[in-house]
């Protein structure tokens, strides 16, 4: 068998890359980790990522892929032999789990920032306010499900539960308790933390908590 | 085979409503068109209830069932009708064209948006600059290609051309001519409207154009 060149560019804290180490450690991947500083970008990202120098950047084969979520269906397809599948094979569900992760995308890592890195009590309160509509709208889509994927961490699962360790930063900040709020939705953050690819992929939340305070230092000199 | 049931709730000037046209289009699948009404008629139940969290169109409904957000619509169309495929066979080059649609969807019409809603001359300057120079990565990728999608007219191709209806109006209050910063973008724009496929579902440029100067007036910036 062919010896297949994987390689994830990532950043620690970046809840982007821990969606595509829990894809790879799902499918059973090898592959080779390498750290990038953020606050010294290499010209080597900027090679392999030419458009956006962001992370999380998949190397397969000399091939870069970019942008968490369109690696994430890159695995499945590229690794479509290996179980577990992340999207539903029907066209319908699998355009509902894509809209769920791309609400996800493009609306939680934003509103959750006004809760950490505002100034302000106004400014904080609405991110609070605007984390926990979104939290219950994915809540409610959640419904009954052990997991969005049904019996198994699927494509949504993966694209929400990193931020996860994202949730003891943004209480304490917005004095709030999540589980109070949405309690099925931590329950299932909770089981997700059970499967090795979780707990082995996302990063410590207190370990968040203080990278964010000492950004925020550095953001608001 | 049953025949298939398909709707479109669109509004007229939406590019996101014009891409999807263009798809079932090349597509050959029969639809019906519900027109939402523009800016200032009230959404429909029938749009409330098919898209609850956004609330916008478009909306793709097969035998009832909702599919939502354009680029999303169409991968579902390129699953669904398989024949005249979309997106590339293999999973790089399907991952080549998601990047360049996220890329697109980002940064193109809202960067547009920017244009036209510029009102100093210093925030039409620094507009138009955002603009170009997000076209530049777009007419980097194109290449020497026909197509986004290299020899055939596909996914990328028709995210973008829907989006074309609206560059004359960035054009004119943005000051410039795409066709004068990039030629091959501005032919590919000319070959892909040779389509049938586009030209019969997209609003023209002329129309779009007034609808912004409306709006310019409406939202007091000329």
């Amino acid at each position: 068998m062919v010896k297949e060149e994987v390689v994830l560019v990532s950043f620690w804290s970046s809840p982007f890359g821990s969606r595509v180490k829990i894809a790879l450690e799902e499918k059973g991947i090898h592959y080779e980790y390498k750290e990038e500083d953020l606050f010294n970008k290499s010209s080597y990202l900027s090679t392999i990522n030419p458009v956006h120098n962001k992370v999380p950047v998949l190397i397969h084969n000399h091939r870069s892929i970019c942008e968490s979520l369109n690696i994430i269906e890159y695995i499945d397809e590229a690794w479509s032999d290996r179980s577990p599948q992340f999207l539903p094979s029907d066209p319908h569900q699998r355009s509902q789990a894509r809209f769920w992760a791309d609400f996800i995308d493009k609306q939680l890592y934003e509103a959750s920032k006004k809760i950490y890195r505002e100034k302000g009590e106004e400014q904080v309160n609405n991110g609070k306010k605007e984390v926990l509509r979104i939290l219950k709208l994915v809540e409610s889509e959640l419904g009954e499900k052990a997991f969005f994927g049904g019996d198994n961490l699927g494509f949504v699962d993966i694209s929400l539960i990193p931020f996860y360790s994202r949730f003891y930063t943004w209480e304490t900040f917005g004095k709030f308790s999540i589980e109070e709020e949405c309690p099925n939705l931590v329950a299932w953050a909770k089981r997700c933390m059970q499967k090795q690819s979780v707990a082995n992929s996302l990063p410590d939340p207190l370990k968040i908590y203080d990278f964010i305070v000492s950004l925020n230092k550095y953001y608001h000199k | 085979m049953g025949k298939d049931d398909v709707k479109l709730l669109s509004m007229w000037a939406s590019p996101f409503c014009m891409r999807v046209k263009v798809a079932l289009a090349e597509k050959d699948v029969a639809y019906e068109e519900i027109l939402e009404s523009d800016l200032m008629g009230a959404k429909t139940e029938l749009l409330i209830k098919s898209n609850p969290v956004h609330k916008q169109v478009p909306v793709l409904l097969h035998d009832d069932k909702p599919v939502v957000e354009s680029t999303n619509i169409l991968t579902y169309i390129d699953e669904v009708w398989p024949a005249k495929p979309l997106l590339p066979a293999c999973a790089y080059g399907k991952s080549r064209a998601r990047f360049w649609a996220d890329y697109i969807d980002r940064k193109v019409f809202p960067a547009g948006r920017n244009v036209w809603t510029a009102k100093e001359d210093d925030q039409v300057e620094s507009a138009r600059k955002e603009f170009l120079d997000i076209l530049m990565y777009l007419d980097g990728t194109l290449g020497e290609q026909d197509y986004f999608n290299g020899d055939t007219f596909g996914f990328v191709d028709i995210l973008l051309i829907g989006l074309t209806s609206w560059f004359p109006a960035f054009e004119k209050y943005g000051g410039f001519k795409v066709e004068d910063e990039y030629p091959k973008l501005a032919a590919w724009i000319t070959r892909s409207y040779a389509r049938e496929t586009v030209s019969e579902s997209l609003t023209s440029p002329e129309k779009i154009t007034n609808f912004v100067g409306m709006m310019r007036q409406m939202y007091g910036i000329e």
